[in-house]
């Protein structure tokens, strides 16, 4: 066998096995935590070593008993209202905003850029005791609508930035047409950018959902009542409740995670796209 | 109408199209910063929050002092070192073998894309927890499951044991077991990140490329070596500024699996211990000063020299 073939067998050899290192690396836990809320919770304390999951003895009751005595039903509800207000808010600005930036002409538009690209790099945990500082002094820290202004801030400069790069990829001719037509500058922007700019939008968008609905530290600071909390935030606080009921932490802990991940399958063509371009951080 | 005043008349649009995503940046972002430079030269409790005292003029270096006077300042620096270039390199590693692995087309490699994109996609809370879980000595099942087939002696814990001491072939030695979790925590959760970049990188990389060299009689290792990775080099330096960057101040991760403990203490987590475990407000912005005067070091040497590369 020439060096050739025995390299390219090597190379066969280390892919197999690369692939499913790699496959159960990182499937192993999501079955992991699906599997062990769906287990009733003798099955754990006696047999925590048991890698299958008996389709017999499936218990739902862990999920009952987060929602209903937990009250993971309203921190399902708090999630979705601050990620969907997040992302309206976002999106919309970011559009306006990125259309301002690429169309038309004004003074220190470099320097947007510039500081788009230091705000992308700028660390949560340097904002959150100034901002946990200010907003306690005024009474206004334990507010989901101060959460949403906190991840707007996160959020928007990145959109802007993202929608702006598609932006300029659109010709001018048919927007040009439309001024001529007499359409005004939102005119334009809902007649034809809009339109034209669906897919940027849809991956502008799920970003801004997913930072929202993942968002853990200034959650967990800011929020002090229960009926406030997101489902991160309610995730910690049962985790450190119910120490030893691994079963209510996984089933909640699937809650979270669940929605997140059919998205995101479901999306996938624009999430690996606008994750390149500078959609996520962390 | 004139040029000009058309220029005046798109200029103040644009002001007006951008004002509220300045207002929240001025307010959300830029101004804490400052306010944050402030309270850090100010002797400010956790108590003082309600009252006037926060805007009294009382400026000194106390806190900083306090800070770099800690004890255990050095060793929280080391371990934030170790943390954020050991996860850094470990994650941009693991990236790397991925992206080479689905760098040729087989059936179901979007499927796997999509699969290894997972650990960056999921909430970190529900991640954090679960691998508490896998890695717990009693319930866990990694201990539990390496106990009764024989592969541990007995259970390690590995999120909540500072030292472990480890013996090959004669050679004792021992590692910082907590520390050595985290990392690996870091690694698996964020190499999807490096995977992505990297991949991208690749399939941008010219096929004469390959060709030629196999003409030239380059077996595959050689090729590898000679034309992929230094093709690479650019998006893995700018990766490991990106990860540095981001792994130096994080905080969740660290909390969420160990709140600090059994060695594995990084200064993000000494942000949050001086203002609720001290309740001592001043020195926690003191320290996220530290952090953020370390980050202006890297953002500076990513504009002087990243942007470059990347233009």
């Amino acid at each position: 066998m020439s060096r050739e073939q025995i390299e390219h067998t090597i190379i066969r050899v280390l892919r197999i096995v690369g692939i499913l290192f790699f496959v159960l690396m990182v499937a192993f836990p999501f079955y992991w935590m699906i599997a062990s809320s769906l287990r009733p919770l003798e099955e754990i304390l006696m047999n925590p070593a048991n890698l299958g999951l008996d389709f017999r003895k499936i218990d739902l009751s862990a999920y009952y008993n987060v929602l209903f005595d937990h009250g993971f039903v309203r921190y399902i509800l708090n999630s979705l209202y601050v990620s969907i207000i997040t992302v309206a808010l976002s999106v919309a600005l970011a559009t306006v905003g990125g259309y301002a930036v690429t169309r038309l002409r004004f003074r220190g538009q470099s320097f947007m850029s510039y500081s788009i690209l230091i705000i992308y790099m700028f660390p949560a945990i340097v904002l959150v005791i100034p901002l946990y500082v200010i907003f306690s002094h005024m009474g206004l820290r334990d507010s989901v609508n101060v959460l949403i202004l906190v991840y707007l801030a996160q959020t928007l400069p990145v959109a802007l930035y993202m929608l702006r790069s598609y932006f300029k990829t659109l010709p001018l001719e048919i927007e040009n047409a439309g001024l001529i037509d007499g359409c005004t500058r939102f005119g334009v922007i809902w007649r034809i950018i809009i339109p034209l700019s669906a897919p940027a939008l849809a991956s502008v968008g799920l970003y801004t959902f997913m930072i929202a609905w993942n968002e853990f530290l200034f959650a967990f600071m800011f929020l002090d009542t229960p009926d406030k909390f997101t489902l991160s935030r309610g995730v910690v606080q049962l985790a450190g409740s119910v120490h030893l009921s691994k079963q209510l932490v996984m089933a909640a802990s699937v809650l979270v995670t669940l929605p997140i991940l059919f998205l995101f399958l479901f999306f996938e063509r624009y999430l690996a796209r606008g994750m390149t371009s500078g959609a996520m951080k962390g | 109408m004139t040029i000009n005043s058309k220029y005046h008349r798109e200029s103040r649009l644009a002001f007006w199209m951008l004002a509220p995503t300045f207002a929240v940046v001025l307010a959300f972002v830029v101004f804490p910063v400052l306010w944050n430079l402030w309270i850090s030269l100010k002797p400010v409790s956790l108590a003082d929050l309600r009252g006037d005292a926060l805007f009294q003029f009382n400026l000194s270096l106390d806190n900083f002092q306090k800070v770099f006077s800690d004890p255990d300042f050095e060793t929280v620096l080391l371990t934030t070192l170790v943390y954020t270039i050991g996860g850094s390199l470990l994650s941009i590693l693991l990236g790397l073998m991925a992206a080479l692995l689905l760098n040729s087309r087989f059936l179901g490699r979007a499927l796997l894309r999509g699969l290894f994109i997972a650990p960056y996609i999921a909430p970190v809370v529900a991640l954090t927890f679960t691998w508490s879980f896998i890695l717990d000595p009693q319930l866990g099942v990694f201990n539990q499951f390496a106990v009764n087939h024989g592969i541990l002696a007995q259970p390690i814990p590995f999120l909540s044991q500072r030292w472990l001491d480890l013996g090959i072939i004669g050679v004792g030695f021992r590692i910082p077991l907590a520390l050595f979790s985290v990392i690996l925590f870091e690694g698996w959760r964020y190499f999807p990140f490096a995977f992505l970049f990297i991949l991208a990188r690749l399939q941008a990389i010219p096929d004469e490329f390959f060709h030629a060299a196999s003409v030239d009689g380059a077996t595959p290792f050689q090729r590898f070596f000679h034309i992929t990775l230094p093709q690479l080099a650019t998006v893995l330096s700018t990766l490991f500024l990106f990860r540095f960057i981001w792994t130096f101040t994080k905080f969740d991760d660290v909390f969420l699996l160990t709140r600090g403990q059994a060695g594995t203490k990084v200064l993000p987590l000494n942000v949050y211990d001086y203002a609720f475990g001290e309740f001592n407000i001043g020195a926690s912005s003191a320290t996220a000063m530290v952090l953020f005067g370390v980050l202006a070091i890297f953002i500076f040497i990513y504009f002087r020299w990243g942007m470059r590369i990347e233009n």
